[in-house]
Parts: C-alpha cells; sequence; structure tokens
C-alpha cells in the first residue's frame, strides 16, 4: 500500500543538552520539505523518545546531541526501541558527537554499532540530512511493498 | 427561588436547600444513604428534615452522586506517559473511581480483569490523530468479543475511530466517540471526554445504579460528587463575568477512603531557567489517593506519622498498642467519629499526614540533570507554589478542633525544596460541603453558587 500521509518523524536533542539551535532549524526545513515533524526539543529522554514515537506511529527518529556526551545518552537506545516493539525504526544521529577532535570514520563506525542508521559530522547542513532522509524511507517503502 | 441540591454519598445523603438570590444555605440536613433499600427512603426523611415550608416549590432540584460504589471506570492507553496518563487524567477529572489502567495492546487475562472489574464505562484511548493505529484497533476488537457492558468511550486516534466503533457496535457494544484526549503530542484535550462521561452518567449510570427512582420523584443525578467539587473549584478560581473569581486555588478532600486533591492552575514553571517536561498538565486536575483514606488506611498513615517529625506530635502521648488498635477500628467503622480528646489528636494526625502526602503527589517538582555545565533543573508537573487559596473540604475540616493546622499539612516543606507547593496562600475551610453544592449550580446559576461559596468558605490562620 503506497502511503499518501507524509512520513512522521520525531525530532530531540538527547540527555541533558540544550543546545536548541540546530534541531530548530532542521525541524524547520524538514517541516518545509513536507514531513510532519514532531519537535521534542531540548533534555529529551530516551524513554520520551520512544514514546512519543509509538503514539504517533513515526517513520524515524533523529536524534541531536551536541555537549559531547552522546554516548553514554543514547547507549541502548536501539535495543530500548526493540523491547517497545518499533525495534526497526530508522534512527539518525548528528550534531557534536564526541568531546574533542576525532576521526570521523571511528566516531560513525561507533555509533553505527551502537544502532544508528546514519551518523552525520558536525556542520551538517539540513538539504544533507534531507536527501537521505528521502531515499533511506524510500527505499523502505519498497521493501515493505515487496513483503506480500 | 430556592435550590434543592443533593449529595448522595456512600453513607450519608446530604441536602441542601439555597436562596438562589443570595447564596444562603437556608435550611440543610443529612440521613444515612440506605443504599440496600430505595435511596429515596433515606432522602424523605432528610427533606422532611429540612423547614422550606415557608418557600414553596424549588426552582430547581439537582442532585450528585457517590453512591453505589461511585462511577467505576477503566482507563486504556497506548504507551503509559502519554494516552495513558491522558486517559487517566480525564476520568479522574471527571469524577470516576479509577478501578484500574492499562496501556499498550491487551491481553486475554487484561480482558478477563477487565469483565471482573464491573466497571461502568470503559475508556479506549490511544495513538495521536494519524498516529499509531493497529493497538488500538486490536484492543477495540477484544473488548467487542468481550462480555463487558460497560459503555465504552473511545478517544483515541481519530483516523480508526470509525473502524473501532464499527466493530464494537457489531458485538452489541454502546460506544461513544469522542475528540482524541491527546490529539498530538503536547496537546491535552480531556475536555470532550469530561463531558460524554458526564451525559453518560447522567443517561445510563444513574439508572444502571438503581438511582433513577430519585431521580424521578426528588432530583436529577447529573454528576458524579467528585465533578461537582471540580466544578465548584473552578468556578471559584475563575469567576464570571460580574463576579471576580479567586484566582488559582486547590482543594483538598479528605475521605474515609480516598484522599482527593484539585488545582485549577497552569502550572507553569516561576523559576527562572526551568525547563518544563512530560505530558501537558491539565489547568483543572484532580488525582486521587486511594491508600490515603483516613478510615480504610488508619493503619498506614499512622506508620506515616510514627516516621516523619513534622506530624510525631500527634502521637504524643499515645501507647503503641492503643495506636494500633485505634487504626483497626478505624478501618472497621468507617463513619465513625472520633470521642475522646486522644482519639481526635490521632484523627487530626492522620488527616495531616494524608494531605501532605496527598498535595506532595498532586504537585510538580524540580529535578536536577548534572550535565557538563552544573545542574539544569527540569519540572513535571504543576508549578503550584503561587496558589493563592487552599480549601479543605470533607468530615474533618468540620469536626476537628485543629482544621487549620490539618490545612497547612498542604504548605511548601523546607525539607523538599523540590517539591512545589503553595508558599503563601490563604486557607479556607468548607465545613458546610459547600464545594459540591456550589458545581451542581455552576452552569445555571453561576452567580448563586459563588455567592453561596463567599458566604460559606471561612477563612482560617
Ligand atoms: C551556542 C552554543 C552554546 C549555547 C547554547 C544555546 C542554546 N540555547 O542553544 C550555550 C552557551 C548554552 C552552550 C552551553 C554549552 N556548550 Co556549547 N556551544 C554553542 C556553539 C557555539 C554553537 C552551537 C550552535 O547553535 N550551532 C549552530 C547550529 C545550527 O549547528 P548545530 O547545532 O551543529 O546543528 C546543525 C548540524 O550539526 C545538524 N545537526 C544537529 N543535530 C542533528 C541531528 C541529526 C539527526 C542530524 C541528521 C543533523 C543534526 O543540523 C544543524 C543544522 O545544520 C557550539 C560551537 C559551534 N560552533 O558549534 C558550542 C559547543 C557545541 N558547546 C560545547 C560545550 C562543551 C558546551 C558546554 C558543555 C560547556 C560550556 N560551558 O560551553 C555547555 C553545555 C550545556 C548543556 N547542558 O547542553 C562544545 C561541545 C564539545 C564537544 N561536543 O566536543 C562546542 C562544540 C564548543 C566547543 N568547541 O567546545 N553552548
Amino acid at each position: 500500500m503506497a502511503t499518501s500521509r507524509p512520513y512522521t518523524l520525531i525530532l530531540g536533542v538527547i540527555g541533558a543538552d540544550v543546545h536548541v539551535i540546530g534541531i530548530t532549524i532542521l525541524a524547520h526545513a524538514l517541516r518545509e520539505a513536507g514531513f510532519n515533524v514532531v519537535n521534542l526539543g531540548i533534555m529529551v529522554s530516551q524513554e520520551e523518545f520512544i514514546a512519543a514515537a509509538i503514539e504517533v506511529d513515526a517513520d524515524a527518529l533523529l536524534v541531536s546531541s551536541l555537549y559531547g556526551h552522546g554516548e553514554i545518552d543514547a547507549e541502548g537506545l536501539r535495543d530500548h526501541c526493540r523491547e517497545a516493539g518499533i525495534g526497526d525504526i530508522l534512527m539518525y544521529l548528528g550534531g557534536n558527537l564526541v568531546v574533542g577532535k576525532h576521526d570521523f570514520k571511528e566516531v560513525e563506525s561507533k555509533f553505527r554499532d551502537m544502532g544508528f542508521d546514519r551518523v552525520f559530522p558536525p556542520g551538517t547542513l539540513p538539504d544533507d540530512v534531507l536527501a537521505w532522509l528521502n531515499s533511506d524511507l524510500a527505499s523502505r517503502a519498497a521493501r515493505v511493498e515487496e513483503t506480500p | 427561588m430556592w435550590a434543592l441540591l443533593c449529595d448522595f454519598g456512600s453513607t450519608f445523603t446530604k441536602t441542601r436547600a439555597v436562596d438562589l438570590g443570595t447564596g444562603e444555605v437556608i435550611a440543610a440536613a443529612q440521613a444515612p444513604t440506605t443504599a440496600r433499600s430505595d435511596l429515596s427512603e433515606g432522602l424523605g426523611r432528610a427533606i422532611s428534615a429540612l423547614d422550606v415550608e415557608a418557600s414553596g416549590e424549588p426552582a430547581v432540584r439537582l442532585a450528585c452522586s457517590s453512591a453505589a460504589g461511585g462511577l467505576g471506570m477503566v482507563a486504556i492507553g497506548l504507551t503509559p506517559t502519554l494516552t495513558g496518563e491522558a486517559a487517566r487524567q480525564a476520568a479522574l477529572g471527571a469524577g470516576a473511581k479509577l478501578l484500574r489502567s492499562y496501556s499498550h495492546r491487551l491481553t486475554r487475562a487484561d480482558v478477563a480483569e477487565l469483565e471482573q472489574l464491573a466497571a461502568d464505562i470503559v475508556l479506549l484511548a490511544g495513538g495521536t490523530d494519524g498516529g499509531e493505529s493497529t493497538i488500538i484497533l486490536g484492543n477495540a476488537r477484544m473488548l467487542a468479543a468481550s462480555a463487558l457492558s460497560a459503555v465504552i468511550v473511545y478517544a483515541g486516534n481519530r483516523q480508526c475511530a470509525d473502524d473501532a466503533a464499527e466493530v464494537l457496535r457489531a458485538h452489541g457494544k454502546h460506544v461513544e466517540v469522542v475528540e482524541n484526549v491527546l490529539p498530538e503530542l503536547g496537546v491535552l484535550n480531556i475536555e470532550p471526554t469530561r463531558e460524554i462521561i458526564r451525559q453518560m452518567f447522567m443517561r445510563h449510570i444513574v439508572h444502571a445504579k438503581g438511582l433513577d427512582g430519585v431521580q424521578a420523584r426528588f432530583a436529577d443525578v447529573v454528576m458524579p460528587t467528585p465533578m461537582a467539587v471540580l466544578e465548584g473549584a473552578k468556578l471559584l478560581a475563575e469567576g464570571m463575568a460580574r463576579r471576580v473569581g479567586w484566582g488559582d486555588l486547590i482543594v483538598v478532600d479528605v475521605g474515609g477512603a480516598t484522599t482527593d486533591v484539585h488545582s485549577v492552575a497552569e502550572g507553569t514553571p516561576s523559576q527562572p531557567g526551568v525547563v518544563w517536561k512530560g505530558l501537558p498538565q491539565s489547568r483543572v486536575k484532580r488525582t486521587v489517593e486511594g491508600d490515603l483514606g483516613i478510615r480504610i488506611n488508619a493503619s498506614t498513615i499512622a506508620e506515616r506519622l510514627r516516621g516523619d517529625r513534622k506530624w510525631r506530635h500527634h502521637l504524643e502521648g499515645l501507647e503503641e498498642s492503643w495506636i494500633d488498635e485505634q487504626a483497626a477500628s478505624l478501618a472497621r467503622t468507617v463513619e465513625r467519629l472520633p470521642a475522646s480528646a486522644a482519639e481526635r489528636s490521632f484523627d487530626a494526625g492522620l488527616a495531616a499526614a494524608a494531605v501532605d502526602i496527598a498535595v506532595s503527589r498532586h504537585a510538580g517538582r524540580i529535578e536536577r540533570y548534572w550535565g557538563p555545565d552544573g545542574a539544569v533543573r527540569v519540572q513535571r508537573g504543576k508549578d503550584l507554589s503561587s496558589v493563592r487559596s487552599i480549601v479543605g473540604t470533607g468530615g474533618i475540616f468540620a469536626h476537628s478542633e485543629d482544621a487549620a493546622g490539618v490545612l497547612r499539612a498542604a504548605l511548601y516543606r523546607s525539607d523538599e525544596p523540590d517539591v512545589l507547593r503553595p508558599r503563601d496562600p490563604r486557607l479556607f475551610l468548607d465545613s458546610e460541603y459547600a464545594m459540591a453544592s456550589a458545581g451542581l449550580l455552576a452552569r445555571a446559576y453561576p452567580e448563586s453558587a459563588l455567592m453561596l461559596l463567599e458566604r460559606t468558605l471561612k477563612e482560617t490562620a
């Protein structure tokens, strides 16, 4: 079944992080692009991300972390989603993920191992996010259509 | 012109004749609610004790009821923190006794339990509008296939409301569909649900509980008693065109089986730099503490009294064994009034502890998260620190010599600085049970209701 309704995205800044600017810009850009955006704002706990995603039947979780504690804050998120029955939800992570300068490839593979489908480096522009979302969501929709 | 107002309680039926021009209570009487025989018997006695012969027929006859178990409800949501909590708030705000709440997918064991609970109304919520739909539809199917005879109020995702209602109706269930209690995240919408629950109570539940004999002969039972208290509180806070209200307030109702707290306040953070999290709060909110009835739960509350330095003085000079026996005996004889000085002091202690704990649970609180930058503060629930008035209603505030002391237990505690309780409110005692009477009058005669409250609520230091 091809859905005519827009995709629903949950956005939020995880943990005790108060950097609100990036997520606000991102939410605005994605809304402009036609997505149904639920922006949970700053200081969002894993439980809040998950409960929100369940109630609105979200297609993707976009997790932001700027203050350098992303690893602790996002630990176990994928497993918690699985426990809550939304284990295969599309999950992105972006912002400023670790303290200090690191090779981004290392950072990326660490967070991908934690269950994020895509990990974005500092300074990622909304257009890049949009392009990835469109292609990932489209290929997921195609996969669903294939399975009888 | 006068109104005949009646409150069918589980033990007593209270009647009031109120002058609609002045808000004065012309006459008041009470008689035991003879629950097992016809309620109107007790009522007949109460009315004949009223001295209103000179005033002719009443202009209006209204009643509220918590008799025959009150309005028993079950709330079902999707996640416990979102639609589950929204459904619970809606049911409590409608004056229901919440028998049980469920979230996620109902299991067969859940449905078996639900059938046993014999609720009057089952509230089915889940999903925002356009959000999750398979679980609430599955739950509707489970309810449809059950032996449940309760009225089912559907207040979930409106995208699948038709499908859910259809499957329930096909199985002969009575379904009412209303707006979603949580149409989108961050928007709580419980008024339509409260209103349909009130209508169902008035049209069907009253009949099912055998109160309709009374209704035909005497007065229209229009809402459950706790809803009347809440409506009274709302009117008093908000006022009306010609009369200014009292502003943000709290009503504490200490009973034998539960302690209820009602607040009418936005509850927005008053401290700078605080982030407000969690489900949005309903401006008119009721919480019910089923473990804080000062009769039924006397023993457990007595334990709390022993453990809290602030309330321990109520136990001074009382033998440990006396306390245990007294608490046990209170639980057995629910309608009993304290006879000796020791019993009165103990009773006031129980009530103070109940008020303390119930208001602490109702109020919001500040949590600190230690970020790299130091503490970040988050508020959950309502900030009630600048609430202007607290009203105590219920037997203890009418009978106790230390009623003011009991009510003061609601105030801010310096040893719990993060609990956002009122700091400097005015304190009022409702020794006439006027809150529920005013709630009954609130729609049709708001000015009379306000005058009634202004006359009867007594300020205390
Ligand atoms: C403004 C700012 C603050 C303000 C925040 C104000 C506010 N309300 O937002 C204040 C002063 C409060 C602050 C505090 C702190 N900050 Co600061 N802050 C910054 C600063 C200067 C700019 C951040 C910003 O708004 N950028 C603009 C937006 C548009 O960009 P963005 O956030 O990166 O978001 C874009 C992309 O990254 C992407 N994106 C973001 N999230 C996501 C998520 C997904 C899924 C995707 C796909 C994309 C994506 O999309 C956005 C649009 O293009 C940065 C430095 C910098 N130049 O980045 C430091 C910085 C983020 N802060 C930092 C630190 C350490 C802190 C503090 C811990 C300590 C301190 N005293 O400064 C505290 C933490 C407080 C807390 N609990 O969160 C460090 C983080 C270090 C690290 N991670 O390695 C930085 C990098 C500064 C530095 N170089 O040291 N900060």
